[in-house]
């Protein structure tokens, strides 16, 4: 539902990150792409918030990126981390210690020189909970959180300022995901005296380090991005101008596009108008299609009768076609077979999970002691295609003799229904699903599978708790050294496929991005799908109008 | 008269009162926590405890109910959930372009109606009343979404007259006015037909075509002017239907008012922003029943006040 990061590389990514490594940032830009140009992109709903500390959905998370910088960020078009804000960055043989050398004469887009104080003021802010961020968790591994969190403290004790271009982190165990944290928008830096001047309206006034600066916003008609013509990154970004047009069904945008009014649709191509694109070869040809990280699942209530049987959960997971349910959705996903998607490190390419077998599942459901099935609810979110998909898993079920009534509502109350113990029996996860924040097999399973989650209010759907995996986990996480970076996946392959012999789960399939645009766009197609950009990578985008 | 509208006044603040009270409780009782959307999925419980007591939602419904009410009466409609805005701001800025589609569609609907109205009272009967009378109710039932896109489709992708969508001139308000605005002229049209019926029975009309008046004087200069008062009396309660039409019409045409920003709050479960422009349409609503009651008997002579 919130953001999407997908991976194609952990492996050299862990490799960056770990062990006594050092890294220098690369910073070539293609020279001979020309600067200017101005393009329109359109979204359906307003944009939220452009701070970084709050904005936390798939629209407004490439904004910000856009506009501010972290310590570290990704190879434009892939998951490979690099040194952004930061020239590079050392890491103790502990793992517990972090030490940053920022770039110097990065400016913010009020003309300020940008040091670590900023740093650090960014993280005591996102951290303190006067602050709201629903990001603060992700900084639990740094050393004074928990008092920052509780209020005792207004400053991370872990964080130091070493001089005005040195910033040093201590952590409280060996954090294998540090890197990625340093590079999500969270931990993205911003000038202490433009939030104070803005208090909480600084997210419509955002000031940052970015590619991009704010140069117009009407609320609910259009935001405007100019060039920040002292980026630091000489070269980028490409693009004099964005503009986004906000408030446009993704139906009209299509429709604007094909006139030529815009250039890339927000929202991506309507599923009523899918298949009338991608069977006109013009229009076909201007789509990119890239893999996320992103698994829809069902979920079944572990702790309620009969899914507190594992042969009734396994019978659910061998009853459903897959195959059909991607094809409804017009070949949109791939099948999945397990939590992890394939792109994620840690995906088990050898496991096979379970297959589509009706005569089997009956029989386990037999088994179990339900010959004739039983009678159960399905909630699903009530936005196209999700109440299709729930149809057909229904109608998968009843071969086997399960009667699931299909409870179709609003996002918020089918989150509320699965964060309720007593909530939903089987919940169909579409339209809210996990998208990983980062490309690391843990971030799949805390929230959503492990026992932290499975609490009022919580992701954990399934209600699905195994001590002994979250022990498994912890340890897996604690792995710093490089040279057992494949270890450590192997330890969470082994994780995801004890959960799916206990199947808490049925893994349905992992979507696809299908991003279309306008004949004028130039760059590399992964610009397109840019797993850390939706729905493109502003910054390094170009126009050939202009070339 | 002033006793009357004091009383009025009374009442409409009462009806508020019960709107905001009703949608409040609504809310509550809502089965998703506006906390939790706000602290995002890494959120520990701490965090979102934390959050709980800043926006006071830890308090009894009375409690919240009564700061709602007090930050109510200064001015204040709260800071959106999710966008982080003051909600009187995003409404200020948005009310501007309902007001406007709200001016076009009044003329359309007045327009549409009016004529479908007249030709077929004075067409009584006749193949073209019928004819007249199936499209009022073609447009009373057609689903505006429909509509919208209908329209959007033929004249703006098909024939380029007027933009895809959006805001800013003349050209965008055609289409979305004329959506809402055919709606209303189906009801416009009935109630034309029906008053001018009416009128053209009437003495006075008689004794005109006895005076030997031409066809267009008795119709215009005597018929038309008695028979359209009633119907613009409507105008008013109009309102009701069209702050639900807004909703609709808005997020198919991309106009920036306030329905979009329902629509959108509703689906994210922004509870302030929700309450903000419920509040905002009861009262327009509100407002234009007293107004057309107000006004009517000077319109119509034969309505008196109570």
């Amino acid at each position: 539902m919130r953001r999407f990061l997908a991976s194609t590389v952990a492996a050299s990514a862990l490799a960056l990150m770990l062990g006594m490594a050092s890294a220098r940032a690369d910073d070539t830009v293609d020279p001979t792409i020309k600067q200017g140009g101005a393009i329109t992109i359109t979204y359906k709903d307003d944009v939220a918030t452009l701070d970084p500390a709050i904005g936390y959905d798939w629209q407004n998370w490439s904004m910000i990126k856009s506009l501010f910088d972290g310590l570290m960020d990704y190879e434009p078009g892939t998951t490979k981390l690099k040194p952004d804000l930061a020239e590079s960055y050392e890491i103790s043989p502990d793992g517990k210690t972090f030490t940053f050398k920022l770039r110097h004469g990065v400016k913010f887009h009020n003309g300020r020189e940008m040091t670590a104080d900023d740093v650090k003021y960014s993280l005591d802010r996102v951290t303190n909970p006067k602050t709201q961020s629903p990001g603060a968790g992700f900084f639990g591994s740094i050393k004074g959180h928990d008092d920052v969190a509780a209020g005792k403290a207004d400053s991370l004790s872990g964080v130091t300022v070493v001089d005005p271009y040195t910033i040093k982190f201590e952590l409280t165990r060996p954090d294998a995901t540090f890197l990625h944290v340093m590079a999500i928008n969270f931990s993205h830096v911003v000038p202490k005296e433009e939030v104070e001047k803005y208090g909480a309206d600084f997210g419509k006034h955002p000031v940052g380090t970015g590619a991009f600066k704010l140069a117009e916003w009407t609320l609910g008609q259009r935001i405007v991005f100019e060039r920040n013509p002292d980026y630091w990154h000489k070269g980028l970004p490409h693009l004099d101008k964005i503009t986004f047009e906000i408030g446009q069904e993704p139906i009209v945008a299509l429709l604007r596009l094909q006139k030529g009014e815009i250039d890339v649709p927000g929202d991506g191509i309507p599923p009523a108008k899918f298949q009338e694109v991608m069977n006109d070869p013009e229009q076909k040809a201007r789509v990119v299609v890239g893999g996320q990280l992103h698994t829809g699942y069902i979920t079944m209530n572990t702790t309620m009768a009969p899914f507190d049987n594992v042969k009734v959960r396994q019978a659910v997971n061998m009853a459903i076609n897959k195959d059909r349910i991607v094809q409804m959705i017009n070949n949109r996903a791939v099948p999945a077979n397990q939590p992890l998607p394939p792109s994620m490190p840690g995906y088990d390419k050898a496991f096979k999970g379970y297959p589509y077998d009706v005569a089997k599942a009956k029989a386990l459901l037999a088994e179990a002691g339900h010959p004739d099935g039983f009678e159960t609810q399905l909630f699903a979110m009530n936005t196209d295609p999700n109440p299709r998909i729930a149809q057909a898993i229904q109608q998968d079920l009843a071969a086997i003799g399960i009667k699931a009534s299909i409870q179709s509502l609003a996002q918020a109350n089918v989150i509320a229904a699965g964060g309720d113990k007593a909530g939903a029996p089987m919940i169909w996860s579409g339209g809210m699903a996990w998208i990983a924040d980062f490309p690391d097999p843990s971030n799949f399973y805390g929230p959503i599978l492990g026992c932290a989650g499975a609490v009022p209010g919580g992701w954990n759907w399934s209600w699905y708790c195994n001590k002994d995996l979250d022990a498994k986990a912890a340890e897996a996480d604690s792995v710093v050294d490089p040279a057992k970076s494949g270890e450590r996946e192997k330890m969470w392959s082994a994780i995801y496929d004890k959960i799916m012999e206990d199947a808490p789960w049925a893994p349905v399939f992992n979507e696809q991005r299908f991003t279309l645009k306008s004949a004028r766009m130039g760059g590399a197609d992964n610009l397109y799908v840019d797993p850390v950009h939706i729905p493109i990578n502003y910054d390094n985008v170009y126009v050939k109008d202009v070339q | 008269m002033i006793a009357y509208v004091g009383r009025r006044l009374i009442q409409s603040l009462l009806i508020l009162l019960g709107v905001s009270l009703i949608t409040f409780a609504l809310l509550y009782l809502l089965p998703a926590d506006p906390v939790r959307q706000i602290a995002g999925r890494s959120a520990t419980p701490e965090t979102v405890e934390n959050i709980r007591r800043q926006l006071g939602l830890d308090q009894p419904f009375i409690v919240q109910y009564w700061h709602y009410l007090t930050r109510l009466l200064g001015g204040d409609l709260g800071r959106s959930y999710i966008q982080r805005s003051e909600v009187t701001e995003l409404i200020v800025s948005r009310l501007p372009a309902s007001l406007l589609l709200m001016v076009g569609a009044i003329l359309c609907e007045l327009a549409i109606g009016l004529t479908m109205g007249l030709i077929a009272a004075v067409k009584r009967g006749s193949a073209t009343d019928q004819t007249l009378m199936v499209a009022s109710f073609v447009g009373v039932s057609a689903p505006q979404f429909v509509v919208g896109l209908l329209l959007l489709y033929v004249f703006a992708v098909r024939l380029g007259w007027f933009p895809i969508g959006g805001y800013g001139s003349w050209r965008h308000l055609v289409l979305p006015s004329l959506t809402m605005g055919i709606l209303g002229a189906g009801w416009y049209a009935r109630m034309m037909r029906s008053s001018m019926i009416d009128v053209l029975r009437q003495d006075y009309m008689r004794t005109a075509r006895a005076k030997g008046l031409a066809r267009g004087a008795i119709l215009f200069r005597h018929a038309l002017p008695n028979a359209i008062l009633p119907v613009v009396a409507m105008i008013g309660i109009d309102i009701g239907i069209f702050m639900g039409g807004i909703v609709v019409v808005e997020s198919v045409f991309g106009w920036p008012g306030i329905g979009q920003l329902a629509w959108q709050a509703i689906q994210r479960v922004d509870i302030p922003i929700i309450m903000g422009v419920t509040l905002v349409s009861a009262f327009a609503i509100v407002l234009g029943n007293l107004l057309a009651d107000i006004i009517a008997p000077f319109i119509d002579p034969r309505i008196k006040l109570r």
